[in-house]
């Protein structure tokens, strides 16, 4: 990637991240069913949500963004788009991954490292992360012919041991979200640094203003364009960053384009840019402008999901923590079969909307949840998702040895899947 | 002369949702086979039941006719069907209800003192309009469809010739009284369940209310059991010289069920019907959590839907046991005989169950079975283990013998399949065939 050569003319900051992530949903698995051999994914339902959100979002969105960059050079995007989320568009929209490319050949783009099935796999002490994010590089050299830079981890989960992991893995920093409790009085609106590694920089999200966008655009206290921007500016500090991030689906899926929200953001982009109060940017040229005072001490896991912002959302009742438990322990019995398909199968189970699908939140939170799931209740999620894991267990007793993989693949993290992309 | 009976029912094969629906559809065949004539009436048909046999009446196809206001009055108790009189036809709305059952309670001296009541809330009386579609089903209509039901019952008597009303169950209690006092016909209500089956001491009150009433007026009450026929009397203050007792059949299996195995294992045990805490589905996931200890490689299988499903999800989770434990949802009956197909346990730990068929099909299937005390069923197979259904232990233990002891599940297997062969429904039509002769012999 083309990386900025000049040093921001102005010392305040704003960087616009976009999340892009589809899970693989699965489908209705009975416990009738298990041993039968049936794919767990529905691929019906699958394709036809990246057809709907590319249409809506990715595609219109892209190509607005495109032709921004190009009007005015300078201007910076932040991306991160999980594994799952490509390999669906590669399989079921390869037009819409084009538009991705397309963007990213104006050079506007800083793309973020991730886990490549959008897992929890950053909460177990096991290899499985580390995995999970050289395969997630090895597919973004393979599409976009980068290497990212800067981590940015499921949904935002982060703790002190999170960000030592990822330090070691060689990233200069990662994103986090900025919570009141745990910033004891200071501003979000700075670069923070490890309590413990040397040069690694906590880059915070905004989540009011963000929120305000993702959450709170078609509200009653619908706000103009002028009037963001001066929330923006009101900001106090000459060196402040402002880092706003969202779904990319918030844009036209969530927020239908009927609403204005891809004209806001539009209109948003430009108004930031013009004004010159502020710079667009991306957080390598942040991490690079400025220097990291103060420690950021996270103990407990923190995260950008529901009201309380940790774990919760996905380990938040017996059911998910059961389901999560279960699909650890069957964590040897899957890699001994050396059989890709089985182990790629697996980590498509890790992602974590099937522990999202089983909150059991009432509220505002649920109504969140229940927006997001397919199924009618978080009891039907947890049975067809145990009701899967059952089928792989029994499948990883008896593998087909037809499909085994060399024991270079499964060692290599997923050489696999990287070159089947 | 052979007996014509107006039998009363809420469901019939092949949409049911429980127990109650085959017990009407094993009853009434067997009558039939014993010379009985049946017109059985229920809410709502769809076509897709057996009707080659049984005279099959769905409520949702009868208008409703009234009395006019000007008509003369006369009793209904001895009226019976050739008193009709000009009727104007109308359809029973729902303006009818909230339905008010504390009318009921009241002697019913004429067809107008209710009438009244219809026409004061119905505007389009004199005028003909299409007849009540009955939903049919427990939704939360119930109530309402109970008393929608009752009105078309009693119109149906009114218009049949017939010897004996029998009525299965609360629901259908109401229609069965009024019928019986419209045609002065005596009235035998079959007791499949009781509120206090259902619902503990914290079940419905009118339901409760319906069911006393029918208990206390009915001419002969039939209980499923003996266990049943206690309860009738010390929660319903039922006169025991009235109830018979009147043990359900079991259809004979059409083909000898074949074993089949299941890829998770052979230590396989079911749960199989409603999940509600009147069916004790806590006592069996205790018990899962007490036999893994000793069989880890066991497998617990729950299945059925109900109210209580969220609760037992969690309890399983909460004991980290879920991936030993398995939930399917509510079944059909081909995914049932598949499930008894692989199960090598059957545990019915009900709180309190009339009788209990589902324990006979799977002996049927060759699974050895695990019942309550509590239960009817367990009065008519001795070849099964009987634990109280809040001893987890004893269930534990009743479990981890027939998971342990080949030899100890083949027997009992081989004997209860013997066994059961004589409970047949048959012999339960030949009772109450018995039953009829005589109310009707008594009345005369």
């Amino acid at each position: 990637m083309k990386q900025s050569t000049q040093s921001p003319k102005k010392e305040r900051q704003v960087i616009l991240y976009f999340q892009v992530h589809q899970p693989r949903r699965l489908r209705k698995l009975g416990f009738l069913d298990v041993g039968n051999n049936g794919g767990y994914f529905d691929d019906h339902l699958n394709s036809q949500i990246i057809e709907r959100v590319s249409d809506n979002c990715y595609i219109p969105v892209n190509e607005k963004l495109r032709k921004l960059a190009e009007k005015y050079p300078g201007l910076k995007f932040c991306f991160s788009l999980s594994g799952v989320a490509i390999d669906q568009l590669e399989k079921y929209k390869p037009k819409a991954l084009r538009s991705f490319m397309n963007l990213a050949n104006t050079g506007a783009v800083e793309f973020l490292s991730e886990t490549y099935y959008h897992s929890l796999s950053s909460l177990t002490p096991n290899d499985e992360f580390i995995i999970q994010v050289n395969a997630h590089r090895k597919l973004m050299q393979h599409h976009f012919n980068v290497v990212p830079e800067v981590f940015r981890n499921t949904e935002l989960i982060y703790s002190n041991s999170i960000g030592s992991k990822v330090k070691g893995l060689g990233f200069k920093g990662m994103l986090c979200d900025g919570i009141g409790r745990t910033l004891e009085g200071r501003s979000p609106y700075q670069l923070f640094r490890h309590p413990s590694q040397e040069n690694f920089n906590i880059l915070l999200r905004s989540n009011s203003l963000s929120d305000d966008i993702a959450f709170r655009f078609e509200q009653d206290q619908k706000f103009s364009v002028s009037e963001f921007a001066q929330w923006i500016y009101n900001i106090p500090g000459d060196d402040s960053i402002v880092t706003l991030g969202m779904d990319y689906e918030t844009f036209g899926e969530h927020h239908k384009a009927s609403t204005g929200i891809i004209t806001f953001l539009e209109k948003l982009i430009e108004k930031l840019h013009t004004d010159n109060v502020v710079t667009l940017t991306d957080p390598s040229t942040a991490f690079k402008s400025r220097v990291a005072k103060e420690k950021l001490d996270i103990h407990d896991f923190v995260s950008w999901a529901d009201e309380s912002k940790d774990i919760s959302a996905w380990l938040g009742n017996d059911i998910q923590c059961d389901a999560f438990k279960t699909l650890q322990s069957l964590e040897d019995s899957i890699m001994k079969t050396h059989n890709s398909e089985i182990i790629e199968t697996w980590r498509n189970l890790q992602t974590s909307d099937h522990f999202y699908y089983m909150s059991t939140k009432v509220a505002q939170d649920g109504n969140v949840h229940s927006y997001f799931s397919h199924y009618g209740s978080p009891y039907e999620a947890f049975i067809n998702y145990m009701n899967t894991l059952t089928d792989l267990a029994v499948r990883a007793k008896n593998p087909v040895p037809a499909v085994l993989a060399s024991r270079e693949e499964v060692n290599a993290g997923f050489e696999h899947s990287a070159a089947q992309v | 002369m052979s007996v014509k009976v107006l039998m009363l029912g809420w469901e019939y094969p092949p949409h049911i949702a429980g127990g109650l629906g085959i017990a009407c559809h094993g009853l009434s065949e067997s009558l039939h086979e014993e010379g009985v004539q049946i017109t059985f009436v229920v809410p709502h048909l769809n076509g897709e039941e057996d009707a080659s046999r049984i005279k099959l009446m769905s409520a949702s196809d009868v208008n409703v006719t009234l009395a006019s206001p000007k008509e003369e009055k006369y009793s209904s108790t001895h009226s019976g069907p050739g008193a009709k009189q000009t009727f104007e036809t109308v359809a029973v709305e729902s303006t009818l209800l909230p339905y008010d059952f504390a009318h009921l309670t009241e002697p019913m001296t004429s067809f107008q003192h209710w009438n009244n009541e219809i026409l004061t809330s119905e505007k389009h009386s004199g005028t003909v309009s299409a007849p009540y579609k009955f939903k049919g089903g427990y939704g939360k209509e119930l109530l309402e469809e109970v008393g929608r039901y009752s009105f078309v019952v009693e119109e149906i008597a009114r218009n049949s010739n017939f010897d004996i009303i029998h009525a299965h169950d609360w629901m259908t209690y109401l229609a069965g009284l009024r019928a019986s006092r419209a045609t002065g016909k005596p009235l035998i209500i079959h007791v499949h369940a009781t509120e206090f089956d259902r619902a503990g001491e914290g079940g419905s009150q009118a339901v409760y209310d319906i069911e006393r009433m029918a208990v206390e007026q009915a001419d002969h009450i039939v209980a499923v059991s003996n266990w049943t026929a206690d309860i009738l009397v010390s929660k319903y203050n039922a006169d025991r010289s009235k109830i018979h007792v009147v043990h359900n059949g079991v259809f004979p299996n059409k083909a000898d069920a074949s074993r089949d195995s299941n890829p998770i294992g052979d230590k396989i045990v079911t749960f199989l019907g409603r999940v509600t805490f009147q069916k004790g589905p806590e006592y069996f996931v205790d018990a899962a959590r007490k036999v893994l200890k000793e069989f880890p490689d066991s497998h617990f299988v729950m299945a059925g839907s109900g109210d209580a499903l969220p609760q037992m999800i969690h309890r399983v989770a909460r004991a980290g046991m879920s991936s030993n434990f398995h939930f399917t949802g509510f079944l059909k009956k081909k995914d049932i005989d598949r499930l008894l197909s692989f199960t090598n346990v059957y545990v019915m730990p009900s709180v309190s169950e009339p009788f209990g068929i589902t324990p006979l099909e799977a002996i049927q299937a060759g699974v050895p079975v695990i019942i309550s005390k509590q239960s009817g069923v367990s009065e008519v197979i001795p070849h099964a283990l009987k634990v109280d259904f809040w001893d987890t232990d004893a269930l534990a233990r009743a479990v981890c013998s027939l998971l342990k002891h080949k030899s100890l599940a083949s027997t009992m297997q081989k004997n209860a399949k013997e066994s059961i062969k004589s409970i047949s429904w048959n012999s339960a039509a030949k009772k109450i065939k018995r039953l009829y002769y005589e109310t009707i012999h008594a009345e005369s």
